[in-house]
């Protein structure tokens, strides 16, 4: 769940067909868009820069780390993510904001990153569940759903984990009822929410830094 | 989804120039439901004028009253102590609403101009006066479960899914909004329209117009508060029907009440008779069930929406009698 991908992704047919649209999206960027364009723009994205290029540029930092971009407006901040910044953690289930797997916390608030552009989040920090771990230690919550059996296909937990960060540090894990209320954004198909919820009282209980 | 031109202003006034003079411009806030409609083709503007960096998030006091930032967020709102203290109606409504996550990016402006989630309205396989004009409604002899029973036309049956616009419409909110022919105040009761033979509009917005912010007066409606919500599972689901009731309670009688219906029409639906038959009454059971009784006058059912009639009255008095507890 620490995985960085940089270093421990396989570099498998997903890996190699990822690395070729990112170059090939890079290259197109580079051919369309002269540098000097791309930092006016940055600094003052009006209509008429707009219109000139295809990509608009986008400065955004994910996980601690700082990213310049230059992407397509329709590029949603999942996609972005997961095709350009290859982290894969974050899932991609409904992709219409109805199931949660997408959860990234954006200056601290978790939100669906389906249902947004990511140009919309220009200057923001993004953690996904791939910044949650300190190197190799686990996230508390991390812990909490391994020892709970907070999941069986594990599709979902990347959203779970990051929503029930959020629901601790929101302090809206009060109770069992009100951690279900908080936590109904993320849908789990094998239905482990009773160890979620088990998880995240553990968490919260705990007392450790969240 | 198609391509489309983004720009970001950060003017209010540069905004509103880029969408009053391009047809196929629209703004973005939140993009909760923008988002989703786009990646569905249902809506596909050619530019989107992401309204973002505005500065409208702010929840301040004006003039005998709370002024709600048209951007503030939901979430925002919902956890806003001044909210909370003179409109705990209205948080009531906004919790009940969506997720914790969807909560996080929608906002004030962007929850009133949602779209219905009528399925025929997202299924561009079938016909939608709302979706294409004149091709007719799917729902009207179609599965008609989710739909109107109050102030509906033969051109479209659809609800307005906002749980947040029925705690507004109940509180006599009004709408402040900056157009190209500037500025204006519109009545909340006044701001979503009925769908008659133009389902198309959702609201009594023009073209360019932004919502600003919105004003909710200070009432007497601090504690006999409460937001029932009927859906299909305990949380996250749009309503079947909701209330939002609030009355003003002084020896056992009530000195004034608020009432309005979510999920039966176009529009967040008032119910100011039924208000004004509470006044003045004892707040018993009788009381509300009379009330209920006079809120149903003129509903009428379709083939699959039939237990709304009897839901509707029992989520009135359920209401009602936890608002009176409160």
């Amino acid at each position: 769940m620490a995985m960085n991908p940089e270093h421990d992704a396989p570099a498998g047919h997903d890996e190699a067909r990822r690395t070729f649209l990112k170059q090939s999206s890079l290259l197109t960027a580079l051919a369309f868009v002269p540098a000097p364009v791309v930092d006016a723009a940055a600094a003052n994205l009006d209509e008429k820069v707009a219109g000139a290029i295809e990509k608009v540029p986008l400065k955004l930092e994910v996980n601690g780390k700082k990213y310049k971009l230059a992407v397509e407006p329709r590029t949603t901040l999942l996609d972005l993510l997961r095709e350009e910044l290859n982290l894969t953690g974050t899932k991609k289930g409904c992709d219409y904001g109805q199931c949660g797997a997408c959860t990234v916390h954006v200056d601290g608030q978790r939100v669906n990153s389906c249902l947004s552009f990511a140009v919309m989040h220009d200057g923001r920090k993004v953690t996904t569940i791939e910044g949650l771990a300190d190197g190799d230690k686990l996230h508390p919550m991390q812990e909490a759903f391994v020892k709970h059996d907070g999941f069986q296909c594990g599709y979902c937990t990347p959203g779970q984990i990051m929503s029930a960060v959020a629901c601790v540090r929101e302090g809206h894990a009060g109770s069992d009822a009100e951690i279900r209320e908080y936590m109904s954004g993320n849908i789990c198909r094998c239905g482990a929410y009773s160890n979620i919820v088990a998880a995240i009282q553990e968490v919260k209980n705990g007392g450790q830094k969240v | 989804m198609n391509q489309f031109q983004y720009v970001r202003p950060s003017k209010a006034q540069a905004a509103i120039e880029a969408v009053a003079k391009d047809a196929n411009a629209t703004f973005i806030a939140g993009g909760t439901n923008l988002v989703d409609l786009m990646k569905r083709g249902i809506a596909t503007p050619q530019k989107l004028v992401d309204i973002n960096r505005l500065p409208l998030t702010k929840i301040e006091r004006e003039n005998n009253g709370l002024r709600i930032g048209a951007l503030a967020l939901n979430s925002a709102v919902a956890d806003d102590k001044q909210v909370r203290e003179k409109q705990p109606l209205l948080a009531l409504a906004l919790n009940a609403g969506a997720s914790a996550q969807l909560r996080n990016m929608a906002t004030v402006g962007g929850n009133m101009l949602q779209r219905t989630r009528c399925a025929y309205f997202y299924d561009l396989t079938m016909p939608c006066n709302k979706r294409e004009p004149g091709t007719g409604c799917g729902a009207l002899e179609g599965i008609n479960r989710m739909h109107a029973i109050f102030g509906f036309s033969d051109k479209c049956i659809a609800v307005h899914p906002s749980d947040m616009s029925v705690a507004l419409v109940a509180l006599d909110a009004t709408v402040l909004v900056t157009g190209p022919k500037g500025e204006r105040r519109i009545p909340f009761a006044d701001f979503h329209r009925l769908p008659g033979d133009t389902p198309e509009k959702d609201t009594n917005l023009e073209r360019g117009e932004l919502i600003t912010a919105v004003d909710v007066p200070d009432g007497p409606f601090t504690k006999h508060v409460h937001y029932q919500k009927v859906r299909e599972r305990a949380s996250y689901a749009f309503a079947l029907l909701s209330v939002a009731a609030a009355l003003d309670i002084e020896n056992n009688t009530i000195k004034a009440a608020r009432l309005a219906m979510g999920g039966v029409a176009h529009k967040p639906w008032r119910l100011t008779a039924a208000e004004q038959s509470l006044v003045g009454k004892p707040a018993t059971e009788e009381t509300f069930r009379q009330a209920a009784a006079v809120a149903m006058q003129g509903a009428k059912a379709f083939k699959h929406n039939a237990y709304k009639l009897k839901l509707a009255p029992n989520t009135i008095i359920q209401a009602l009698k936890t608002a009176a507890a409160a």
